[in-house]
């Protein structure tokens, strides 16, 4: 028995190929109501990538992505399938907000890292409880983290109703976070180098702390015990137990820093873009991480790309929406027919190429 | 709490109870035959939208279900094109359609009707009227049963008697005929059923297909029976509360029912009060609306009786050699 | 029916089955080659071959899984076109697999009806089931409670009701794939009697075995098959085992391993009144006594399934269990926190699973991952306190692969892509490489080609020599008594007895895997 493909293709050529359909449908959805698919794309490059304004947005949604893609990435790796992304960033977004609310913060420096460890522990916290429920009892993840990403959303929304909301304000969010916990903004960075970046875009450092988690888990997963241990589990969980793997531990292990990397997600968009806690701020990015995970195929760099290209997609969706009349939600369907394409009808596309190189192989 | 407040609450403990029911159904029938299904949400959801945009369009409800249950039925192709004919992760595949749903519908209604993914509101022949019983105005004043059978009984839309009447049928087809018991053999050993030379493709898309029709009524039922027309994502969770009864009715049909009635009272209690102060203790509402999420995290968790799924659940069938 | 009858009885002169040129491809594997054969009416007719001699893939075109690239089938004489378990059903042929395909959580009705309902509505199809469930049963000892749950029935259970599936579908040819794998020895005797029956009836039975004894015992003829070809069809009468293992195999069999008299030292296993209680509270070890010496092999023998594989898990540090185990004389835990392969590991014990492919090998790992699999934590493997040294890790794996022989000895190729053999030989150079005081190896040569059999061999008996402990578990007799020096029996959980191999032979033996004291 050989490889059926060789690994450029599995690597490479099938997502491509289901990128490329996912796109093509795309394009005969937005031909369907009646618009120019060539000029809708033209202006989303434009809108996205063609100023420093645009990417400062693009890059913005992008880090949002990379943490959640990079979350659902850890636990696949472990045959996880954490679709509680989106509740494990809510939650994350309150640990920033205890942490930014805490204290009258000197300086962002200081800010910056307690709001990590802040964000990354209600995180992880949230998702311990599902898993612990599956290595010990047994109850499937996927149940179990769909009903904490709703029992999350009560859970803030009680705490913003009743807890958090400043007195006589009627606005279910908090306070205002103080000026000593505002992040530097990409614009801010640039200039202290000296360089033109456009202004009033939420693209912050954060950007940087993502690039950092995405060779982080690279590190984590190929180049530690830890990150060989999960591969193992995920790949065989009856030859983890007989190589003397914890299988518990190992659960819990992969599913805490899950749960961490998408509550880091809330650096982004609760400290460095709203800079006070509102209802709902994850807007669907916990779920995108499925996306991005899934075209990445669960590789860092992998998930990298399909982070910025999601990015890319969501600020040219709002240019979009914006000069056209398709709506914003076209990126929600771009983005379901990515996941179709590159995750549940993957075998569409695989077994025609592999048919393609076994008869190469046989000629 | 008086009688007639409770008999309302009961009445829309019904109302809101009956989209649950048909989806847990519709869930009940795809996992029976080993089809997970998380698309439970966007089929629901597609349902409403075809609904309700043709019942305006059309001026008929009826067109309106039909069109429904078609919206919610082609999704089901394209989950059973993921999950048989392709053999991909099922729960991925759910995971799209849910998004699928959520962007056509708004797609599709900004361009059909410019009301930012509304559809116009309903009247007359475009929603489902309540059906009076026989005898609901005679029996009116006869104490208990009289208010009971009027208020509670009758004057439901036609479709909630259809969400009612599925659950003794799903019990019958399930378990005392040939298609059932195919059905639940395909959901637990698929091999058993390849080897007596029963197609497990065809019978694992008739679920799918079931599971379709099932979530195209409850669509329709929200946009056309509960409400006056299709909201953007006005199916605001059901579709998972609904998995989450079914899991909670250990896939069984009769407990179905009793699940997604426990469901439709918590949303009913938390829609009519705000707080609700127990002597002292004061739930908030947040509390009622998480309940059915705790409740099933509960049971899933093993603690109170264990809830064991169809054993080839989520696995697509690959022959063995 | 009488017109049925009558041309049937014209039909006896012609084979119940007949096969001409089947051939079937996988790829580049050539699965079945130019597969001819005739199956007489009324007979057993056995089909031996090794592990992959392509006799399940030649039943499974039989059955319509797979369609033959080429050749043709005639039942009775008649060709017919078998293109998916239906038609051959309706041929007349009914299948009882190796895995059952029942559905558990179904009664045995249940599960007889299935696909051969008489309606839309199931209750008169199981009062028809019940009826003639209970005629079959007094005709060939074929008793099972028809209201039972499969997942309630023991094994043996299990598989009447797959014969009486087929025979409700009144199956008039009946294939059967190594059914007595799983059956202790008394259910096997209670099975051939059963086939035996059916045969006088006039049914006609095809079994797939590679074991010897039952082609002797109970077969009519029987057909050779060795890698994808058929070799030879024999009368049973006229041939012997020997000749048999020789056509099997293409060569003369290597019975006895070239090795010299053991020099046994201290104990190094000490096992002492060990007992598992199963997830379902079925108790599969009671109370297991043994102990392995330094220098010495210890063979277990036994039919699967009665705690072997229990055993090694144990030991292996995977399933927990109650009792005393020493190493070295130290006790080692048995259920607590240190119960896991790490510790056992650290202990010096090493593991060769029964099931590689399911234990000791994670198939998309490379070859480089697997050579470190379980043994992750050593030093060597560390680059620092937080990183593995994948370099370090690759080179080692390198090494052990070319000291054993694995080919190709490219460490970076996935495990997956290396034959059974030589998957193998990964395994046991990650183990046996690690110089442990005590080897434990289930199955070492189960889907093994020949030639790697005899490496392997000679690998064990070479950590004998060297003075460490060997515990063998093997379902293959001349494999225990060829490899060990001493030899424990396991029945039901048991340890039946114990005997030297030089003192006993395959018939002792096999009375005690039977649970009959000798």
């Amino acid at each position: 028995m050989s490889e059926r493909i060789p690994k450029w293709a599995d690597v490479v050529l099938v997502p491509v190929i289901s990128l490329a359909l996912a796109f093509v449908i795309s394009g005969l959805v937005i031909l369907a109501i009646g618009e120019n698919p060539w000029e809708a794309l033209k202006l989303m490059v434009n809108g996205a990538l063609g100023s420093s304004y645009g990417w400062g947005f693009t890059l913005y949604y992008a880090t949002n992505f990379i943490f959640t893609g990079l979350a659902v990435a850890v636990a696949f790796h472990a045959s996880l399938f954490n679709i509680g992304g989106e509740g494990q960033a809510t939650l994350g977004g309150l640990g920033v907000a205890l942490v930014c609310l805490a204290l009258p913060w000197p300086h962002w420096g200081l800010a910056l890292p307690a709001a990590v460890l802040g964000a990354a522990a209600f995180g992880a916290l949230w998702a311990a409880v599902p898993a612990w429920l599956q290595a010990r009892r047994g109850s499937h993840i996927v149940i179990t983290t769909i009903m904490f990403n709703f029992i999350g959303a009560s859970v803030l929304n009680y705490v913003l109703v009743n807890v958090l909301r400043p007195v006589g304000s009627m606005d279910p969010a908090t306070a205002r976070f103080p000026p000593g916990a505002s992040l530097p903004t990409l614009h801010d960075m640039a200039a202290a180098l000296g360089i033109a970046w456009g202004r009033n875009t939420p693209a912050n450092i954060t950007f940087f702390i993502a690039l950092a988690c995405c060779v982080l888990v690279w590190a984590i997963i190929w180049h530690t015990r830890l990150g060989y241990q999960i591969r193992a589990f995920g790949k065989s969980e009856g030859a983890a137990r007989y190589a003397g793997i914890n299988p518990v531990r190992i659960t819990m292990y992969a599913m805490l820093i899950s749960g961490a990397l998408a509550g880091l997600m809330a650096i982004n968009n609760v400290m460095g873009e709203a800079e006070r806690l509102v209802l709902n701020s994850v807007e669907g990015a916990g779920f995108i991480g499925i996306a991005v995970a899934l075209m990445g195929r669960s590789h860092p760099v992998g998930v990298l790309l399909a982070a910025l290209l999601f990015g890319f997609l969501y600020q040219g969706g709002a240019e979009l929406a914006l000069w056209t009349t398709i709506p914003r939600e076209l990126i929600t369907v771009i983005q379901a027919l990515v996941i179709l394409f590159t995750g549940a009808l993957d075998n569409m596309v695989r077994m025609p190429v592999e048919r393609l190189f076994r008869g190469r192989g046989a000629a | 709490m008086d009688l007639m407040t409770a008999l309302q609450i009961l009445d829309s403990t019904v109302r809101l109870g009956t989209p649950l029911l048909l989806a847990c159904l519709a869930g009940l029938y795809s996992e029976r035959a080993g089809i997970f299904d998380i698309g439970l949400e966007g089929k629901m959801l597609m349902a409403a939208f075809f609904s309700g945009a043709v019942a305006f369009v059309t001026g008929s409800v009826w067109l309106g279900l039909i069109a429904g249950i078609a919206g919610a039925m082609s999704l089901a192709v394209v989950h059973g094109l993921a999950s048989i004919t392709f053999r991909g992760n099922q729960l991925i595949s759910g995971v799209a359609i849910n998004f699928l749903a959520s962007g056509l519908t708004v797609l599709i209604g900004q361009k059909w009707f410019a009301l930012g993914g509304r559809t116009p509101a309903l009247s007359g022949e475009g929603r489902f009227q309540p059906i009076v019983l026989p005898f609901a105005d005679s029996l009116r004043d006869v104490p208990v049963i009289g208010p009971v059978y009027y208020e509670l009984i009758s004057g439901h839309t036609a479709l909630v008697y259809v969400a009612f009447a599925a659950v003794p049928i799903s019990w019958w087809l399930l378990f005392r005929t040939r298609f059932g018991l195919r059905l639940r053999a395909v959901g637990e050993n698929p091999a058993a059923v390849d080897t007596a030379g029963i197609s497990v493709t065809r019978l694992r898309y008739a679920a799918v297909a079931i599971a379709g029709l099932l979530t195209g009524i409850a669509g329709a039922y929200l946009a056309t029976g509960l409400s006056a027309g299709f909201v953007k994502e006005m199916t605001a969770g059901r579709g998972f509360i609904a998995l989450a009864a079914l899991i909670f009715a250990k896939w069984r049909p009769v407990p179905a029912l009793g699940a997604t009635m426990l469901f439709g009272l918590l949303e009913a209690v938390a829609n009519r009060y705000q707080n609700i102060d127990l002597g002292g203790v004061v739930i908030p509402v947040q509390a009622m609306q998480a309940l059915p999420y705790v409740l099933t995290v509960i049971i899933l968790a093993g603690f109170v009786g264990k809830a064991i799924p169809p054993r080839a659940g989520g696995e697509p069938y690959v022959k063995e050699r | 029916m009488g017109a049925r009858q009558q041309t049937e009885r014209q039909a006896t002169a012609a084979p119940a089955i007949e096969l001409r040129a089947i051939s079937k491809a996988f790829g580049p594997v050539q699965a079945n080659k130019d597969i001819s054969i005739r199956v007489e009416r009324g007979t057993i007719h056995g089909i031996v071959g090794e592990n992959g001699a392509g006799k399940s893939t030649l039943m499974s075109i039989l059955y319509g899984f797979y369609r033959a690239d080429a050749g043709e089938i005639l039942i009775g004489g008649r060709p017919v076109q078998i293109p998916d378990s239906q038609a051959a059903i309706r041929a007349g042929i009914g299948m009882v697999f190796q895995h059952f395909k029942l559905v558990q959580n179904f009664t045995v009705l249940e599960n007889v009806i299935l696909g051969v309902e008489e309606g839309a509505l199931l209750r008169p199809s199981l009062n028809k089931a019940r009826r003639v469930l209970g005629d079959l049963a007094r005709e060939y000892e074929l008793d099972v409670d028809p209201d039972a749950a499969i997942e309630d029935l023991s094994v043996g259970h299990q598989q009447r009701v797959e014969i009486l599936k087929a025979l409700y579908r009144q199956a008039d040819i009946l294939i059967l794939d190594e059914p007595t794998g799983v059956l202790t020895p008394d259910e096997a005797d209670h099975l051939f009697r059963i086939l035996a029956s059916l045969r006088d009836q006039g049914k006609t039975i095809i079994l797939i075995t590679h074991k010897l004894r039952e082609i002797m015992e109970i077969t009519d003829a029987v057909s050779v098959m060795r890698r994808g070809e058929m070799v030879a069809t024999l009368k049973t009468a006229s041939t012997s085992p020997e000749e048999l293992a020789e056509r099997m195999v293409g060569r003369k069999v290597l019975l006895h391993v070239p090795k010299g008299p053991a020099n046994p030292g201290r104990n190094v296993l000490e096992v002492e009144n060990l007992r598992v209680v199963d997830a379902a509270g079925i108790e599969r070890l009671r109370g297991i006594g043994l102990t392995v010496r330094a220098g010495e092999i210890l063979g277990v023998a036994g039919v699967a399934g009665n705690g072997q594989s229990e055993l090694l898990k144990v030991l292996g540090g995977f399933q927990r269990a109650t009792g005393r185990v020493r190493v070295n004389g130290d006790d080692i835990d048995l259920t607590g926190r240190r119960s896991d392969g790490q510790t056992r590991r650290a202990r010096g014990i090493a593991h060769v699973p029964e099931d590689r492919q399911a234990l000791g090998l994670i198939m998309d790992f490379t070859a480089w991952e697997n050579c470190a699999f379980g043994y992750h934590n050593a030093p060597e493997y560390q680059k620092n306190a937080l990183f593995m040294d994948n370099a370090a890790m690759q080179a080692d794996a390198q090494a052990k692969m070319e000291r054993f022989d694995v080919r190709p000895p490219t460490a970076t190729l996935a495990a997956k892509s290396f034959s059974g053999g030589n998957q193998q030989k990964i395994v046991l150079a990650r183990e046996i490489e690690r110089n442990p005081d005590l080897l434990l190896v289930g199955q070492p040569t189960r889907g093994v080609d020949i030639g790697a059999i005899e490496f392997i061999h000679k690998r064990l008996v070479a950590l004998r020599d060297a003075g460490k402990a060997v515990l063998m578990v093997s379902v293959e007799l001349e494999e225990i008594l060829s490899l060990s020096d001493r030899i424990v029996v396991m029945f039901d959980g048991r340890i039946m007895g114990e005997r030297l191999p030089d003192q006993t032979n395959e018939r002792e033996l096999g009375l005690l895997m039977a649970g009959v004291a000798a």
